[in-house]
């Protein structure tokens, strides 16, 4: 390992005699320093406080996010202390930033972290330290995280995916296309019984499954025992009248641990194949059922609620990569990770970065989307991409193109507000998107053509003629916020 | 007879569309080979959406590249089980996949009877589901 160089020009005796050091000075800035391969390496972007170097801050970062605290403590001697201090080895300005620009100059920060400071298998830990009291330090004035490369050491020591995308195809028999779905809607509301009409509906009309939405719980309108039985009443009527395996995402998420196990064991012994939880759960809980999910056959659904509050701003909170890298190890086998074209926040190119993240084997470094590490992934199963929210059928070209085929296309105010019917809606979505797979896999140009294919196969269907009547012209222009530091883009527009 | 829309059982990537011409069967099939893909047939008339292993058409073709020689392989299939559900499958070997990447029908018998759902009742409103092929209550070879 390489000897820290700027600490070398301290000696110990003067290192360690009471008082206040600079970071710097402390042994958190190591330019020279080379990553070891079982390191943890962090990427920040830093916004320092006015007067407060870029190397200090990132030093600062470093040495709050491990070993340090304001002052200097002589029990550091007792520890092998150059070891578990985080190393900051590399500061950049970011692009676009600083004089001359809209933006306060900021700093990209290269954090390297020993592999002996986290424990095996806890995002919880990890968290801990990476994001934990770190950002609320004073010398920032505004911190994000925006990339992580997790050595192999480290994932090996994590269950993955509970069912990955290989084997929850495998187990649904379904292979080659995108999954469809729906949320229910309204939301909130429906009794238990005019719920699973919704469900079966849209089932039978051609989705393979239907979800919970994230606030669906277990309130006054329809407790979640009543939910359950009528949506597995409509799965399986649903199953019957197609012959295909199908689905309904049943919300586990409660208020305890213990009620979240009881909801599962409940959907588990109604036959159900998916159940699901929300992000606000937290990371322990999100592992304890991952764990449980991959002992009891049940793909596992994520739905990010809360994840907006500290990923859509670029100078502070965290970049929805990280969650995608996190929620990979941490074991769940869909998350939604954004549309390109709906009415959710996306800029193309960082999707691009959020989707590799979730579903390939190994992310090389691609500034362009966002990816500042190589990433092997160590066997992890892959996740299952979800795109969800203001996305419709005439939209399919470009889903498909920019999505790929691995990933669940959600219509819900597409399926159930078709002017034709529930049933109406699923035949259009499930119609539009084997016509343009089997388009793309002919060779077509399908992006271009994707309007006219559309076209003519409504030639034929009803139903995703009217479709396309009422939403064709349907597109959400607004600039992403959340875009590369590399290559700027406008947010598409459909 | 079944009641969803278009009467069909709707397994497999293209069930939404109308039956595929020889000539799209053939694109499909290149599609795969380019990937370097291999091409199963398999045949059953036990089309239960849980009945994994449906019979092979003989080992899938590792070997056969041209999806001419392919589509000869799949007519010959249709001419013996004519009334049988016959399906296309392609199988990557690539590590992290190893599994089937396409799946789509190419044969189907003329009327599909569809599925019963059997309900057994038990403690709790709660219900077990069995799902059972009309067709299937006869025995295997007999069937549609």
């Amino acid at each position: 390992m390489t000897q820290p160089k700027a600490a070398d020009k301290v000696a110990a005796s003067q290192r360690y005699k009471a008082g206040v050091l600079r970071y710097v000075q402390m042994g958190y800035w190591q330019p020279d320093y080379q990553p070891l391969d079982t390191d943890l390496i962090a990427l920040f972007r830093i916004t320092p406080q006015p007067g407060v170097d870029p190397e200090e801050a990132a030093a600062a970062v470093a040495g709050e996010s491990s070993t340090a605290t304001w002052t200097v403590v002589w029990t550091d001697r007792l520890t092998a202390c150059e070891l578990y201090r985080a190393k900051a080895y590399r500061v950049d300005p970011v692009p676009n930033t600083g004089p001359g620009t809209k933006t306060e100059q900021q700093y990209f920060a290269w954090i390297a972290y020993d592999l002996d400071l986290f424990e095996e298998g806890s995002i919880a830990n990890l968290t801990a330290s990476i994001i934990g009291n770190v950002f609320g330090f004073k010398a920032v004035k505004a911190l994000r995280l925006e990339d992580m490369r997790i050595p192999v050491a480290y994932l090996k020591t994590f269950q993955g995916p509970a069912t990955g995308i290989v084997v929850e195809r495998e187990r649904l028999d379904k292979f080659g296309r995108p999954l469809l779905g729906a949320t229910t809607k309204p939301k909130l509301g429906l009794s238990g019984r005019n719920y699973g009409r919704v469900v079966y509906e849209a089932l039978k009309g051609g989705l393979d499954f239907v979800k919970d939405d994230e606030n669906i719980n277990s309130q006054p309108f329809m407790g979640w025992r009543d939910r359950y039985l009528y949506c597995m009443e409509a799965v399986n009527r649903a199953s019957a009248a197609t012959g295909e395996v199908k689905g309904h995402y049943l919300n586990v998420t409660a208020g305890t641990m213990e009620e979240m196990y009881e909801r599962a064991e409940f959907a588990r012994e109604l036959g159900s194949v998916i159940i699901m939880i929300d992000l606000v759960i937290g990371y322990t809980a999100i592992q304890s059922m991952a764990k449980w999910a991959r002992r009891n056959d049940m793909i596992l659904h994520l739905h990010r609620a809360g994840n907006s509050t500290y990923s859509r701003q670029k100078n502070h909170g965290m970049n929805f990569r990280v969650i995608c890298k996190w929620m990979r190890m941490a074991g769940v086998d869909h998350i939604h990770a954004g549309t390109v074209v709906g009415k959710l926040e996306g800029d193309p190119l960082m999707i691009k970065g959020f989707y590799d993240t979730l579903r390939e084997s190994h992310t090389p470094a691609s500034l362009e989307h966002g990816l500042f590490f190589d990433q092997p992934w160590a066997s992890l199963r892959k996740v299952m991409p979800v795109a969800s929210g203001g996305i419709h059928a005439g939209q399919m070209h470009q889903l498909i193109h920019y999505l790929g085929e691995d990933v669940v296309l959600q219509f819900g105010g597409g399926t159930i507000g078709h002017p034709d019917g529930i049933q109406a809606g699923a035949t259009a979505n499930r119609v539009a998107l084997e016509a343009m797979i089997l388009a793309r896999n002919e060779g077509r140009d399908y992006l271009q053509e994707g309007p006219q294919i559309l076209k003519d196969a409504a030639r034929w269907c009803a139903p995703l003629r009217a479709a396309i009547d009422t939403w064709g012209e349907v597109a959400f222009n607004y600039e992403s916020t959340d875009t590369a530091d590399f290559v700027p883009t406008p947010t598409l527009s459909a | 007879m079944m009641t969803n829309r278009g009467a069909r059982l709707t397994q497999g990537q293209f069930s939404f569309l109308p039956d595929l011409t020889d000539e799209q069967i053939t694109a499909q099939l290149q599609y795969a080979l380019n990937r370097g893909w291999a091409i199963g047939i398999e045949y059953t008339d036990d089309p239960h959406p849980r009945n994994t292993y449906w019979e092979m058409y003989g080992n899938p073709m590792f070997d056969l590249r041209d999806p001419a020689g392919i589509l000869k392989e799949i007519n010959a299939c249709r001419r013996i089980f004519a009334r049988h559900y016959i399906r296309v499958t392609a199988f990557d070997s690539t590590r992290g996949w190893e599994t089937p990447r396409m799946s789509y029908l190419v044969n189907r018998p003329a009327n599909e009877p569809g599925f019963a759902l059997v309900r057994e009742e038990r403690d709790g409103r709660a219900v077990r589901y069995t799902i059972r092929s009309y067709a299937a209550d006869r025995p295997e070879g007999e069937r549609y």
